[in-house]
């Protein structure tokens, strides 16, 4: 079972829900603790609270074209079947922009001259390693500057794959972008961490139609919960969408997550309530 | 000579339109007798790449010089590599002042990219 954890809204607590949940499963069955990727390769932090000790590495990138000038005859088709602009036919000059190249390899393909082969671009690596109570870990991580997160994603999700039976956690990026559907694609469940706050409530009911969208059973969790927020109420009513759990906005929760502890470990009582949300969702698959 | 500017709409008396690769439009111009056309910007609506459309258009045009008020660095990058000059607006208010004022020789002529890079808007803070 695959299960994504996505917000839309950034600061939700979608990385502290993911590790707590990680480490409540890992105690339920410590024969065979969950498989988590840290999927948030623009600014990856699970680390902060699994503590993996990363003991393998991988570049990653995409295929990139390259031009051989002397068989290039500049007529531009290129520069006509690329989808992105990463090409350019400029007088006697042909460009490549390769920020801008999705690796798509049609203007390789399509080169009447055979005048462009295709080079490895690196964008970032992707590491993995045991992590707190056995749990296998993995995350990409983006190269500073680099514009797409999208490829490292899919790398991590394909060199990342669990056991047979293992729990897989995939803890997404914020936002609804092409990011957070690459790590939500094919998954099984979608866990959506919110916040009672109507910048939360817009973001969660963008997150939701990501969900609808592909297909993808979603419930809930209310975090920093401050008395009631009947809008947030509503929409989940009206969506049908389960409040699976609900976590207090408190100082001692805030306090230990600024310490790199997570809920679990704050408050052990956690344990049970993420072990029966996990029944829950298991059961409705 | 065929020089090529960003404007808010299609005709010559339009206002400057600062953007280069999302300007509404290109005005392609003779600075010599002021025939014009105006093209509607084929990049203004790309998701990503827009500067590169443009330039890619200023080439097919065989324009020599691009007017705007900002070229990115792949704009840069590709009006570079075909061989266009390029100066900036500055405090022009309209299309037709800057062409005055680039016969004039008063337009400042463009080294560098005047900005850093754009990208898709994917960012988002870590939670």
């Amino acid at each position: 079972m695959i299960i994504a954890v996505a917000s839309g809204k950034g600061g939700t607590g979608k990385t502290m829900v993911a590790a707590s949940l990680a480490l409540s499963l890992a105690a339920l069955t410590p024969e065979q603790p969950p498989l988590f990727l840290d999927c948030d390769v623009e600014a990856p932090n699970a680390h902060l609270f699994l503590h993996p000790a990363l003991t393998e590495q991988q570049e990653v990138g995409l295929l990139i074209p390259s031009v051989d000038e002397a068989k290039c005859t500049h007529c531009g088709k290129c520069a006509e079947v690329c989808q992105y602009h990463a090409i350019a036919v400029l007088g006697q000059k042909t460009l490549v922009f390769p920020q801008l190249c999705h690796g798509c390899g049609s203007c390789t393909a399509l080169c009447p001259e055979k005048a462009i082969t295709e080079m490895p671009d690196r964008m970032g690596v992707i590491e993995r390693g045991p992590a707190a109570a056995g749990i296998s870990f993995a995350r990409g991580v983006l190269d500073v500057g680099e514009p797409m997160a999208v490829p490292v994603i899919r790398q991590i999700k394909k060199w990342a794959q669990p056991a047979p039976s293992q729990v897989t956690l995939r803890d997404a990026p914020p936002g609804t972008s092409c990011p957070v559907v690459e790590t939500v694609r094919g998954s099984d469940y979608l866990l959506l961490v919110t916040e009672p706050t109507p910048f939360g409530l817009h973001d969660l009911s963008l997150a939701v139609q990501v969900a609808v969208e592909l297909g993808l059973p979603a419930g809930v969790i209310i975090n920093r919960e401050n008395g009631p927020y009947p809008a947030l109420e509503a929409f989940c009513a009206e969506q049908g969408l389960p409040v699976l759990l609900r976590i207090p906005f408190e100082r001692a929760i805030a306090e230990g997550v600024a310490q790199g502890k997570t809920l679990v470990g704050i408050h052990p009582d956690y344990g049970d309530r993420f072990r029966q949300m996990f029944m829950q969702i298991a059961s409705q698959l | 000579m065929k020089i090529i500017l960003t404007a808010t709409s299609p005709n010559i008396e339009s206002d400057v339109d600062a953007r280069f690769g999302r300007g509404a439009y290109l005005i392609v111009v003779d600075p010599d007798t002021l025939e014009w056309q105006a093209h509607p910007n084929p990049g203004v609506n790309a998701s990503g790449g827009a500067g590169i459309q443009a330039a890619q258009f200023v080439t097919d045009q065989k324009a020599d010089t691009a007017i705007s008020g900002d070229f990115g660095p792949h704009a840069f990058d590709a009006l570079q590599a075909a061989g266009i000059a390029m100066y900036l607006y500055g405090d022009c208010r309209t299309v037709s002042e800057a062409i005055e004022r680039f016969k004039a020789g008063l337009l400042q002529q463009v080294g560098a990219p005047t900005r850093g890079d754009c990208d898709g808007g994917h960012h988002g803070q870590g939670a």
